[in-house]
């Protein structure tokens, strides 16, 4: 008789104290360090800062979030170990990362095969096209950047343009995709320069543009320090047609860094960046801001487009485990792809079997600047 | 087409005079030790980096200057101290690799000093280009060639006038010899690495209104002043500042001329069909017969 | 010239059986404490670089010459079967086979001029290959998907497709024990004392009718061609494959590892390999102290043990076993 309370009371002392909830596991590999610094960086501390606030909001289900995050430092083969370790030895639930389109592109065998959700936070059009059942991602691509750009220099009749790119793989993809569409909106490209990693002048490469006649407009696909340096060097030897530059330098720093050069540079961006001055009407507005004061209020930092795409991607997750009811990978695989009018810092996703990217190019905003600020372009 | 030509050599003499000075960081180095010194963009890496977060934290410019050459040469004395006088009489192959854990461990600790965002620092006398033949030039290009020709004549009188220079030399040219006169050839090798880690900080200082600054600048920097260093002939002062000059002239001319998606391909081709006629660089140091 | 590194040490034909042996002990034993595919990955990864060392090390530690770009020769091993068998359509064994020749003939023509060149100049000249091979790979994006990297398709032989982790495993762990068996019997051989001789003095080795320009050749030719077929291997193996592979960085990886481990040991290539393969994976728990951390154990590494890992512990359990006699 006490033989048997006692064990009853020791199954009910055992069953109270059963460990906790099981966590759900958020894997990241971010390019923290290394050439994308200013990708990782930023997406690494927002993906911490929100899974703290969702974790002190009750979490996701029931369950506390847990982020297990590598700095893969932008290389294919770190990345490919960081997300088999992920997947093997982490035991995580989805995948969000891959700032770069090499570290995504090296790492999707390995999604596809182990059949587990991942989002990624890089680029290139080539990550979606042709879709993959298990590889999504939350940044606009570059294609849809390209036709950005083109509509804008079209609605000026610009038709002539010059390119000048960087040699990193954003910057060459977005080169590669840009002459692919340029005709499609009668864009010709009468020069096509490039300039080197560490490299500190390009004013050799902007020299034979200025000199090749008819030029109307300037491209540049590149981020880093390099773009900055083109701004530069642009206005030092006085090229008098506009500079566009892509969404790769879609953050303050490169404001910094270019000085009174970058006025009047354009470039397709998200509205995260001219969050305060967008109409109260503008169905963006809400997120954009809210993020944009969060990040900005918690790291002292000016916010973004890239922290922002880890936000989405995150949002994404989350708005997809709640739906799913469950961590079980297919279930989420099928919520993400079943993710309608979200909206996030990009514009509003719609995800679909056959678009994994989910954006169209109505989030994307024509940004110029003027007196070291962006404004939206006219 | 001349005014091009004119903003090309302006570019590659500007470029040049950074390559220049690097490589005669890596020259000093080596003809105190036999040491190729890997660590040696990363010292280019903390001039600017310093000088940049001092006038950020509000120092004027001249100061912050000041106080980032001096604090790389004393990293460039502790790396010495710590790292290369305990390894004396390890095969240079090994030393040589400590060199390139040191240039890890200063990036590491430079995206943790400072932060791995990109700095700049202000132009030492204004940004408005001046116009010279058809061609434009920064202020700043002038303060990098004239601080480059200040630095080159101020290093031949040291090393002609005074007599730690002079002992430096003696050094290069036979350790053995120089010891034997008195040489205390563990100073000469403290002083040579103070010496290049100062020569590489005001490198850095000099470029970083024009190119900026960041954390990783110095591998690339680290790089192209190695190859320039080798195109003098490796050890030569005077073959550090002509292959400084001429690396950055040919990357200029070949950026405008050829190609620029290929031109350090360009570069780096013209390098080697140099040294395969030249095998002791521009200035052709004739090592002294080979011994057995 | 001097040499770069201490004279070779003499090669006793019990140490090289008995390392040999302790290899193929290691590999086959392995499998019992790998816990998951992530950490025969990482096996993996250490085989393929290991391959690569130990020939490199043919080169640096015991023909006594330098190279600074030997990633180029694995760049061009990755990239030349993945272009033929992606854009061209050949099976995959051949793509492979047609790819290790192609390069030992681009090192055959490339290195006879280059080899002529001495110490710095030698560095620079290779240093300068390396560049010239990642330069143009990034840079023709038509064939090779530029920065972003390529897919590369799976090895197939005979209708068999090398996939998974395990069989991966075992292929590279007996390519390994069979490079290293090569490279052993090399040295033992009389092209390999011809090298030790041409490290210690080229001078007096052509005085006694060595060739140091053919027996050079020879090292650079071994050696670039077992880099290309370890990059043609990690192409395969991984699916992708991307332009840092073929990188400056890489290159001094790889020499590191050499040194790390110990120059003039075949096995002490490996062990560098492993070490410096293995020792980024441990260290990314410290997240952005990682570099630090890197840095400073290669530091001290070197500092402490100037003759590489295996010499010095070598040395050392020589002395506990004299002591305790």
């Amino acid at each position: 008789m006490l033989f048997r309370n006692l064990l009853a009371a020791a199954a009910l002392a055992f069953a109270c104290s059963a460990p906790a909830q099981e966590p759900i596991r958020i894997g990241a590999f971010l390019s923290v360090t290394g050439p994308a610094a200013f990708l990782g960086d930023p997406e690494q501390k927002t993906l911490e800062m929100y899974i703290e606030k969702l974790n002190a909001g009750g979490g996701v289900l029931g369950r506390k979030l847990q982020l297990i995050a590598y700095d893969s430092a932008g290389d294919a083969e770190k990345a490919r170990a960081f997300v088999k370790r992920l997947i093997e030895q982490d035991n995580v639930d989805l995948i969000v990362g891959g700032s770069t389109t090499g570290e995504t592109m090296a790492v999707v065998p390995l999604v596809e095969q182990a059949q587990i959700p991942f989002i990624s936070l890089a680029g290139a059009v080539v990550i979606v096209e042709p879709v993959r059942k298990w590889v999504f991602k939350t940044p606009h691509s570059d294609r849809q950047a390209c036709e950005r750009i083109f509509v804008d220099m079209k609605g000026r009749g610009t038709t002539k343009i010059a390119l000048i790119t960087g040699p990193g793989g954003f910057d060459k993809s977005m080169r590669a995709q840009c002459i692919g569409v340029a005709k499609n909106y009668g864009i010709e490209i009468l020069a096509d320069e490039s300039y080197g990693a560490g490299d500190t002048d390009m004013t050799a490469q902007l020299s034979k543009i200025k000199g090749t006649n008819g030029v109307q407009a300037v491209l540049n696909c590149g981020f880093g320090q390099g773009p900055a340096i083109v701004t530069k060097n642009y206005r030092q030897i006085s090229i008098g047609f506009p500079l566009y530059q892509s969404h790769g330098v879609a953050s303050k720093g490169y404001i910094q860094l270019a000085g009174g050069a970058a006025d009047g540079v354009r470039l397709p961006a998200a509205a995260l960046l001219v969050a305060e001055t967008l109409p109260d009407s503008d169905p963006q507005k809400k997120v954009v801001l809210g993020y944009k004061r969060e990040y900005e209020s918690r790291y002292k930092s000016d916010v973004s487009t890239f922290g922002g795409h880890a936000y989405d991607g995150l949002m994404i997750a989350v708005e997809a485990l709640t739906r799913a009811g469950v961590t079980d990978k297919a279930v989420v695989r099928d919520a993400i792809e079943s993710v309608r009018a979200f909206m996030g810092t990009a514009g509003v996703f719609n995800y679909s079997p056959t678009d994994h990217v989910g954006l169209d190019v109505s989030g994307f905003r024509m940004l110029e600047i003027r007196k070291g600020d962006w404004t939206l372009a006219k | 087409m001349s005014a091009q030509l004119v903003q090309f050599l302006l570019s590659g003499l500007t470029v040049g005079a950074i390559y220049a000075l690097v490589a005669l960081g890596f020259a000093i180095i080596y003809n105190a030790s036999h040491v190729i010194n890997f660590a040696q963009g990363e010292f280019v890496m903390i001039g600017g980096m310093a000088a940049a977060s001092f006038v950020e934290a509000g120092l004027p410019l001249p100061l912050a200057a000041l106080l980032a050459v001096g604090g790389a040469m004393l990293v460039g004395l502790a790396l010495e101290k710590l790292a290369v006088e305990p390894a004396r009489g390890a095969p240079v192959v090994t030393l040589i690799i400590i060199t390139i854990g040191a240039s890890i461990l200063l990036r590491g600790l430079a995206s943790l000093v400072w932060d791995k965002k990109i700095h700049a620092l202000p132009a030492f006398s204004g940004e408005t280009p001046l116009k010279l033949g058809g061609a434009t030039l920064l202020p700043q290009t002038l303060w990098v060639l004239g601080a480059t020709v200040l630095t080159v004549a101020l290093l031949w009188w040291f090393f002609n006038r005074t007599l730690t220079g002079k002992a430096i030399l003696a050094v290069s040219h036979n350790q053995l010899a120089a010891q034997l006169m008195g040489i205390s050839v563990r100073r000469v090798l403290l002083v040579s690495f103070g010496l290049s880690a100062a020569l590489g900080a005001l490198a850095g200082v000099l470029i970083a209104p024009i190119s900026f600054t960041s954390w990783d600048i110095g591998v690339m920097l680290g790089l192209k002043g190695f190859a320039a260093a080798i195109l003098g002939g490796m050890g030569s002062g005077p073959g550090a500042i002509a292959g400084g000059l001429a690396l950055g002239l040919i990357e200029s001319l070949g950026a405008g001329y050829v190609s620029s998606a290929y031109k350090d391909v360009f570069a780096f081709v013209i390098i080697l069909a140099a040294l395969i006629f030249l095998p002791d660089g521009l200035a052709g140091r004739r090592r002294a017969t080979e011994r057995v | 010239m001097a040499s770069p590194a201490a004279a070779a040490p003499p090669s006793a034909s019990s140490a090289p059986r008995r390392s040999l042996l302790a290899l193929a002990g290691a590999v086959a034993l392995l499998p019992l404490v790998l816990p998951n595919n992530y950490t025969y990955e990482v096996a993996i990864l250490v085989g393929l670089n290991a391959i690569v060392c130990v020939g490199l090390n043919l080169l640096i530690g015991y023909a006594g010459q330098i190279s600074l770009g030997h990633a180029g020769f694995f760049g061009l091993g990755a990239y030349g079967t993945a272009i033929l068998a992606v854009r061209y359509g050949w099976p995959t064994p051949a793509s492979l086979a047609a790819t290790v020749a192609a390069v030992a003939l681009l090192a055959w023509a490339i290195g006879r001029p280059i080899l002529r060149l001495r110490g710095h100049a030698l560095a620079m000249a290779t240093l300068g290959m390396g560049i010239i091979v990642a330069v143009v790979i990034a840079t023709e994006d038509r064939y090779t998907g530029g920065p972003d990297g390529m897919s590369v398709p799976p090895l197939a032989i005979a209708g068999h497709v090398l996939a998974g982790e395990r069989a991966w495993y075992w292929v590279v762990g007996v390519l390994l024990v069979a490079t290293v068996w090569l490279a052993q019997n090399l040295i033992d051989s009389p092209r390999g004392r011809a090298w030790r001789a041409l490290h210690g003095s080229e001078f007096a080795a052509s005085a006694i009718g060595i060739d140091p320009a053919r027996h050079k050749l020879a090292a650079f030719v071994l050696s670039a061609a077992l880099a290309a077929f370890a990059g043609a291997l990690t192409a395969h193996y991984a699916g992708f494959i991307t332009p840092a592979k073929a990188s400056f960085l890489h290159s001094i990886e790889l020499v590191t590892m050499v040194v790390f481990g110990g120059m003039a040991s075949s096995l002490g290539a490996v062990v560098g390999a492993a070490a410096l393969t293995t020792l980024p994976q441990l260290l990314t728990v410290f997240k952005e102290y990682e570099m630090v951390l890197l840095g400073a154990v290669l530091m001290l590494t070197m500092i402490f043990m100037p003759q590489g890992l295996v010499p010095t512990l070598g040395k050392a359990l020589a002395a506990a076993r004299g002591k305790s006699r």
